[in-house]
């Protein structure tokens, strides 16, 4: 039991389990498993300017998620706290492909190189937080989805947008990981 | 080239029933958030290593997890359509579906937030799960996140869908 409490779950027990988010919405609202779209929710109730794609009402649409989006940084918070630290046990040739393009430091759960306070000050540390970050926004948005959206409700419903979203996913993530990446952490 | 109207776009979770929600229920929705920022931390989904690991094809891990829980997703919803269960509130299950449109908006941006996924190791849901685990920086990402949402909302007239 501890176990399976303190330390990784393997995938068979994971993905089903986020799986069940999908029926577990449906069921107690109606409502779509998706994190991206309280994105828009935030900007509609902080800074909605006079842009037509953030007036509407945010409460009605969107505060059960914002809601549920508390809640994943509690549950990420006790999650943390309850478990034992340990650093993420990726596979041996992981370990030696991004050491090779200059990651040294494996013992959190994102590289200290990139994903620090001080990091930020560094080019490399900037692009991953703030460019990537604003990509994850942008992206997002635009295709309607995110990987709760689109690569698990969306596919799980069989719809053909999600599936030409998810192709993006994968051609936009493999590009950047074989072509941006190692020039980021390496170069800079 | 002719003027094409923009599909009713309904962001990720925004669709569904619209109805004022009892405050008894966002309970029971922060529970869910809670279990899904568990389930995020133990699965280690949100750590940049799984995502780098997942992208070099040197794991079966993630592939895993996002299979299963598709085809977990997908046998509930189909049982769920079987049996005929209503939610909660007693309304049938809504099956909303998106617009195909010529499909540019699903390409392009899916291509954008997979450069993002790589670069930044995370997705929204893990995003404000690392900042639960003490990534305090993802703050700045999270940020910088909406500065992107709102440049797509500034931008979206222009844009193709």
């Amino acid at each position: 039991m501890t176990v399976w409490f303190f330390s990784e779950w393997p995938w068979y027990v994971a993905g089903p389990l986020i799986g069940l988010f999908v029926p577990a919405l449906l069921l107690v609202g109606n409502k779509s498993f998706g994190i991206s779209g309280n994105l828009r929710h935030l900007c509609s109730a902080i800074l909605p300017g006079r842009l037509e794609f953030f007036r509407y009402d945010w409460k009605r649409t969107g505060l059960w998620n914002l809601v549920f989006l508390a809640g994943v940084l509690i549950g990420g918070f006790l999650a943390s706290r309850f478990g034992a630290p340990h650093a993420i046990n990726i596979s041996s040739a992981t370990v030696a492909t991004l050491s090779h393009i200059g990651i040294h430091d494996f013992s959190g759960v994102a590289p200290h190189e990139l994903f620090t306070w001080h990091a930020l000050l560094s080019l490399r540390g900037f692009i991953s937080v703030v460019a990537g970050g604003f990509l994850v926004g942008f992206g997002t948005q635009y295709a309607g989805g995110c990987t709760s959206g689109h690569a698990i409700s969306g596919l799980a419903n069989f719809e053909l947008p999600s599936l030409i979203a998810v192709l993006g996913f994968f051609a936009g993530g493999l590009a950047a990981t074989y072509l941006i990446l190692p020039f980021v952490i390496g170069g800079l | 080239m002719t003027e094409t109207l923009l599909p009713e776009f309904d962001g990720c979770g925004s669709s569904g029933a619209d109805q004022q929600i009892r405050p008894a229920f966002l309970l029971v929705y922060l529970l869910l958030g809670v279990a899904f920022g568990i389930v995020l931390t133990r699965s280690e989904v949100l750590s940049w290593f799984r995502i780098q690991e997942m992208f070099h094809f040197q794991s079966f891990r993630m592939y895993g997890i996002i299979g299963s829980a598709i085809a977990t997703a997908a046998a509930s919803r189909a049982l769920i359509k079987a049996v005929g269960l209503n939610s909660v509130d007693g309304k049938p299950i809504a099956t909303p579906r998106r617009p195909l449109g010529n499909g540019i908006q699903y390409a392009a941006g899916g291509t954008i937030f997979g450069v993002g996924w790589a670069l930044t190791g995370a997705c929204p849901g893990p995003l404000f799960a690392l900042i639960g685990n003490g990534v305090s920086v993802m703050i700045v990402a999270v940020f910088s996140a909406l500065a992107g949402t709102w440049a797509y909302g500034w931008l979206r007239p222009r844009l193709p869908h």
